[in-house]
Order: C-alpha cells, then sequence, then structure tokens
C-alpha cells in the first residue's frame, strides 16, 4: 500500500513540485508523459462529450438551438458548481457527503436577509452572510477531518444529517416564496443571451482550473492527496491544505445554493440541495478524478457533469422515462470508471 | 470495551429519562411498535456493518428497499410467502451485483454502490411507474409487516433473528472472521490465501439480502411498495454502525454494538414524539435530525480521543 503510495506521488503528485525548481531539467522526460497522459485521460471524455453532441444533432429535432444550449447548461450549474469544490476534496483523499446540507443553510438564510433588509444593503448581505455561514460548515468538516483525524465519510456525515435539520429549524420547514429580481439576477439575469448562472459557471471553472495548476495551493493539494504523510515530511502544511479544501468546497455549495432558490423564486430547507452530493461525485468520477486523491481535473468535472446532463437530455428527448436515465447513469458511471482505471 | 462506554451510558440514561418522564414510554404498545418500525432499520444497519467490517461501504441499500418493496408488493398478488421471497431476493441479486463489480472490475464501493443505488432507485421507479404500489387488498402478505406470532410483532422477530445470526456469523463462522481479517488487511488476508473475494461478494450479498428484506416488511407494514422511500437509509445505517464503534477502515466492529446504535437514534425520535406529547413545548420534527447528528458528533468526539491514546501506546509499545 506505501509503496503505491510513493509510486502516485512520484508520477503525479510530486511533478508540480518539481516544476517550481529550476533544476528540474533531468526530470523533463517524466514531466512530459505526465503531462501526456493527463491531456488523454482529459480527451478521452471530450471524446465522449463531442459523441453525443453529434448524435444529438443528427437525430434529435431542435438540438441547434440556444434554447437547449440554455437549458441544458443551466441544469449543471449548481452541480458543476458544487463539483469543483468536491473535486478539490477529492483531490485530498477525502469526500463530503454535507455538500446539499451547505445549500439548504445558505438558501434558507438568504430570504430571511434580502426579504427583513430593505434596499441594496439586504441584497448584498444575502450574497455575503450565507456563503459564510455555508464556508462555517467546511471549517466544521475540515476540523472533524484534521484535528481528530475523523474519517471524510464519517466527519461529513454529521452535518449531512443535521446541516438539514438546522436549515428545516430555522425555517420551521415552510417554503420562503419570493420575488426579488435584483437578488435573482444571479440566476435569471442573461448577459448576450446566456444565462449570468452559466458565465458564473464558466468563470469559476477558469478560477479552479489556474488555482490547481498554476498555485502553491494546488500543487500542494495534489501532493498531499498523493501521499499524505510523505508530503507533512517535506513540510506541506496538509491540515491547513485540507482545511482549506472543505471551507473553499462549503463556500461554493452555499452559491449554489443562492443559484438554486432564485432559480425557483422560492426556498425549501426540504429539497434545496437534496441528492447533490450523489451528483456531484458522480461527476468527479466520470470527469476522471480518481476518488483514491492525488489529482484533481476541475476540466474534467465540467465535462463529467455535462456528459451526465447530455445523457439525460438525450433519453427525455427521445421519449425515454426519467426512471430509465437513472438506471442507464448508473451504467455510465460504472463504465466511465472503470475504462479510467484500465488506463492507469 | 472503553470505546463503547459512551454510546452505552447514553442508551440506559435515554431510556432511564424516557421511563421517569412519560407515563406511556414502557407501555407494551409503546415498545412494540418502536420494535415494529425500527425492523427495517436494524436490517440494513446489520447488513451495513458487515460490508464496513471489509472496509468497504454501501451506499445502495436504502434504494435497494425501496425497489424491494415495489417488487414485493407487485409479487403479493401470488401470495404473501412468494412476495417475502421475490422482495428479498431482489435486493439479494443488487447485492451480489454490487460485489461481482467491487470485485471483478475493481471499482471502489464507493463509486459502485452509488451507481448501483441510482440504478436500483431507476428500476424501482420503474416497475410502480413512478407511483406507490398497493399490495393485493386480499393476500396474507401485511401480516409480515403488522402482524404478531406469540403476540411479538413479526417484522421484529425477523430483526432479532437476523441480528442474532449475524452476532454469530461474525463471531463463529469462517465468513465472519475472513472479514475480519480482509478489513484489517485486505492485501495480508490475500497473502494468508484467503478467498478475498468471495468474502466481499458474499459481504454485500448479505446487505444487499437484509436491504431486500426490509424493503419487504417497509411494502407489508404500509400496505404499499414506495419507490420513493428509503432515500437516506443508507446514512441511517452508517451513522447507526459508526456510533456502534465500528471503524469505517474496517478490521473490527460489533453487530450487538451496531444494535444499540439503531436504539439510541430510534430513541431520539421516540423520545421526541414523547415530549410533544406532554404538550409543554412543541419541537419539530426537524428537531430529531439535528439531535441525532449532535449525539453522531458526541460520540465520534469521544471515540476519536479513545483511538488517540489507542495509537499512542501502540506507539510506545513498538518503541519499547
Amino acid at each position: 500500500m506505501a509503496l503505491k503510495s510513493l509510486k502516485t506521488l512520484g508520477n503525479q503528485a510530486a511533478q508540480p513540485l518539481a516544476a517550481q525548481t529550476p533544476l528540474a531539467a533531468p526530470d523533463s522526460a517524466a514531466q512530459q508523459q505526465a503531462k501526456k497522459r493527463h491531456r488523454v485521460t482529459i480527451q478521452r471524455e471530450v471524446i465522449v462529450l463531442l459523441a453525443m453532441l453529434v448524435f444529438n444533432l443528427l437525430f434529435t429535432q431542435h438540438f441547434w438551438s440556444l434554447q437547449t444550449f440554455n437549458v441544458n447548461l443551466t441544469q449543471v450549474v449548481t452541480i458543476v458548481i458544487v463539483g469543483i469544490g468536491m473535486t478539490l476534496v477529492v483531490a485530498t483523499g477525502g469526500i463530503d457527503l454535507s455538500v446539499g446540507a451547505s445549500m439548504a443553510i445558505s438558501g434558507a438564510l438568504a430570504p430571511m436577509l434580502f426579504m427583513n433588509i430593505p434596499g441594496p444593503g439586504g441584497i448584498a448581505l444575502a450574497f455575503v452572510l450565507p456563503v459564510i455561514a455555508a464556508a462555517a460548515c467546511g471549517v466544521f468538516n475540515g476540523l472533524l477531518v484534521t484535528k481528530l483525524s475523523v474519517q471524510p465519510i464519517v466527519a461529513t456525515l454529521v452535518l449531512f444529517i443535521a446541516g438539514r435539520g438546522i436549515a428545516q429549524v430555522v425555517t420551521d420547514g415552510s417554503l420562503q416564496a419570493f420575488d426579488n429580481p435584483a437578488f435573482q439576477w444571479i440566476a435569471l439575469g442573461k448577459v448576450g443571451g446566456v444565462p449570468f448562472q452559466v458565465l458564473l459557471m464558466f468563470a469559476l471553472v477558469a478560477l479552479f482550473v489556474w488555482v490547481v495548476r498554476k498555485t502553491l495551493f494546488g500543487q500542494y493539494l495534489l501532493i498531499t492527496g498523493g501521499n499524505e504523510k510523505a508530503a507533512y515530511l517535506c513540510g506541506v502544511p496538509t491540515a491547513r491544505v485540507k482545511l482549506i479544501a472543505y471551507t473553499i468546497c462549503a463556500a461554493l455549495a452555499g452559491l449554489a445554493g443562492l443559484i438554486s432558490i432564485s432559480v425557483n423564486s422560492s426556498s425549501d430547507a426540504n429539497v434545496v440541495g437534496l441528492g447533490i452530493e450523489l451528483d456531484a461525485i458522480a461527476a468527479v468520477a466520470v470527469g476522471g478524478t480518481a476518488l483514491t486523491g492525488g489529482k484533481a481535473y476541475i476540466g474534467g468535472t465540467l465535462i463529467g457533469a455535462l456528459i451526465i446532463q447530455l445523457l439525460r437530455f438525450t433519453l427525455l428527448a427521445h421519449g425515454i422515462p426519467d426512471a430509465a436515465a437513472l438506471v442507464v447513469k448508473a451504467a455510465i458511471i460504472v463504465a466511465a470508471v472503470y475504462v479510467q482505471r484500465r488506463s492507469r | 470495551m472503553k470505546k463503547n462506554l459512551p454510546i452505552l451510558l447514553a442508551l440506559v440514561a435515554l431510556v432511564v429519562f424516557g421511563l421517569v418522564r412519560y407515563d406511556h414510554f414502557g407501555s407494551a404498545y409503546n415498545i412494540n411498535s418502536f420494535w415494529r418500525y425500527n425492523s427495517m432499520f436494524a436490517l440494513i444497519s446489520v447488513g451495513m456493518a458487515f460490508v464496513i467490517i471489509t472496509g468497504g461501504i454501501d451506499l445502495s441499500v436504502g434504494t435497494v428497499a425501496a425497489m424491494s418493496s415495489v417488487v414485493a408488493a407487485l409479487t403479493s398478488t401470488y401470495g404473501g410467502w412468494v412476495a417475502v421471497l421475490a422482495g428479498s431476493l431482489a435486493g439479494l441479486i443488487v447485492g451480489v451485483l454490487n460485489g461481482i463489480i467491487i470485485t471483478r472490475l475493481k471499482i471502489l464501493p464507493f463509486i459502485t454502490t452509488l451507481a448501483t443505488s441510482l440504478g436500483a432507485h431507476g428500476v424501482g421507479l420503474l416497475l410502480g411507474k413512478n407511483d406507490a404500489v398497493s399490495i393485493a387488498p386480499d393476500s396474507n402478505f401485511g401480516a409480515f409487516g403488522q402482524g404478531d406470532l406469540f403476540g411479538l410483532p413479526i417484522p421484529g422477530i425477523v430483526a432479532v433473528v437476523a441480528a442474532l445470526a449475524g452476532w454469530l456469523a461474525l463471531r463463529s463462522t469462517r465468513f465472519g472472521r475472513h472479514s475480519l481479517a480482509i478489513g484489517g488487511s485486505e492485501e495480508a488476508a490475500r497473502l494468508m490465501g484467503l478467498n478475498v473475494d468471495r468474502t466481499l461478494v458474499t459481504a454485500y450479498a448479505v446487505s444487499g439480502l437484509l436491504a431486500g428484506m426490509a424493503g419487504v416488511i417497509l411494502a407489508a407494514q404500509f400496505g404499499a411498495g414506495q419507490p420513493n422511500e428509503g432515500v437516506g437509509w443508507e446514512l441511517f445505517a452508517i451513522s447507526a454502525v459508526v456510533l456502534g464503534g465500528t471503524l469505517l477502515t474496517g478490521g473490527e466492529g460489533s453487530i450487538a454494538m451496531t444494535i444499540a446504535g439503531v436504539l439510541l437514534l430510534g430513541l431520539v425520535f421516540n423520545l421526541l414524539n414523547f415530549e410533544n406529547g406532554l404538550g409543554f413545548i412543541s419541537l419539530s420534527a426537524y428537531w430529531q435530525s439535528v439531535i441525532r447528528g449532535v449525539f453522531l458528533l458526541a460520540v465520534i468526539v469521544m471515540q476519536a480521543r479513545v483511538l488517540k491514546q489507542r495509537g499512542r501506546k501502540r506507539t510506545a509499545a513498538v518503541a519499547g
């Protein structure tokens, strides 16, 4: 087991650090190989996505329209945004089951703020405070994982159970309906015909691709997931890296919660973000990020979410019921992970 | 044993609190209905305990139970026993499928059972045509969930038998001992010549079978197969197992303590109902998830401390 982890470190995680030092020249062959492998992994998912697009262009009526484009993308926005954070947590070798609860908490708080505090101040607070509250959930998860060495599944199970309960208690389980164009612009606003939430999603993907590839945090993240003990001995602040990953994940889930309630013009703590942890994990897995940690393909997560969504759309557009789409989704997840395993 | 003390103390404290504060808490009616309802959770938790002891996890039990409840309801027209067998068999099939994917395709249990969970939900919805399916009105199937045998609720008896069988199996059968060995170190177990794959498939099959039986009880108790019920049951089962002191890393665990975990989680709900019945304060049902979460947190924190001490001792022993 230890040997296996060390190998992972040699192939994947150590590579970014080597790139930092000017003495890395002799390693360039290994680097190129690693780069090539990275490119190949992503390419396969891109090919699947393109194949599905071509299929739809040929066989699905009215597929080539801005409306179809917008519908499909707005369906994945929350999954992708949560998935970005999930990718970071998975890269550390962890998992976050509490993202749906974080969404519910932030979704429950926001209407209370902008419905009770008039003016732009209330709107601003409704954007900031719920995300901070969600981030606090992430800090809680992170502290359990790092300070108490609780396994990530168990640690995040606490908020998975209690978090939605907190949101339900705060709102007394009732639905908060609202009509606030200024707040809802985050979901319903359009820039050049494209929904703002879609642009926001792409911006976040770009931002975190940059974070993972170019920043010190990104490199620490991969090393921590690759071999935590080795990383710690090399002086990487592994505990802090994990804490930050869980915090970012929860904060992004909070943001997704705001988008989700804006789309629905209502906030229902029983429903907001229900089951999204599984969708996000599925997107991460189909996108090529191994659940064992040490890798983070943010772009892959985007493509993974798009593949799952496009598959669902294709089946629905051809009259196959949603329930059957679930079964196909299950098969796709198993097939995707199996293919990735074999290529490794 | 020290690790299990907090949960046992909490359990005793809750029972004493209930007996002192509420008149009918100790009544035969309350005990029977508590037992009847929680038998489903006891079944899936015992299965989950086996899977977790091997170092895996089974996220599919909730939707498998839902799917099995639909299968049982659909087959109840052919008689009660047919429904029981068909429902259990449906669960067993998914369990075996989980085991085969995990051992043959070498996909992580988390991902595998996540996928089969989606698949089972889909199959349940397809079979039930997106709706609940009532059981055949003239069949004797309902007795399996609502009936009594010697004055004891039948589902409760099933759960107790399953728990006893699980306890014995873990203690003194080859399957149980191999499960523990594999959870401790799969590589070492393989090198010792244990048939790791067969044990793993058996563990997931047991989990699937018990989830199927829970689904059968669900259908019989509520008179209908419920394709949308059971979502989140897997996490209830995982919490019960964790509360019982079983580590998710595998290699150790206890069926008896898992049942203690089920009782603790169930009591939170039961006591909340009684408290609301008194009418002094009105706590919404939403508090139960918060309270369950707090319990889980408390147990995790205490376990973490015990484990840290144990780790220190072990390090000291190695150094000495």
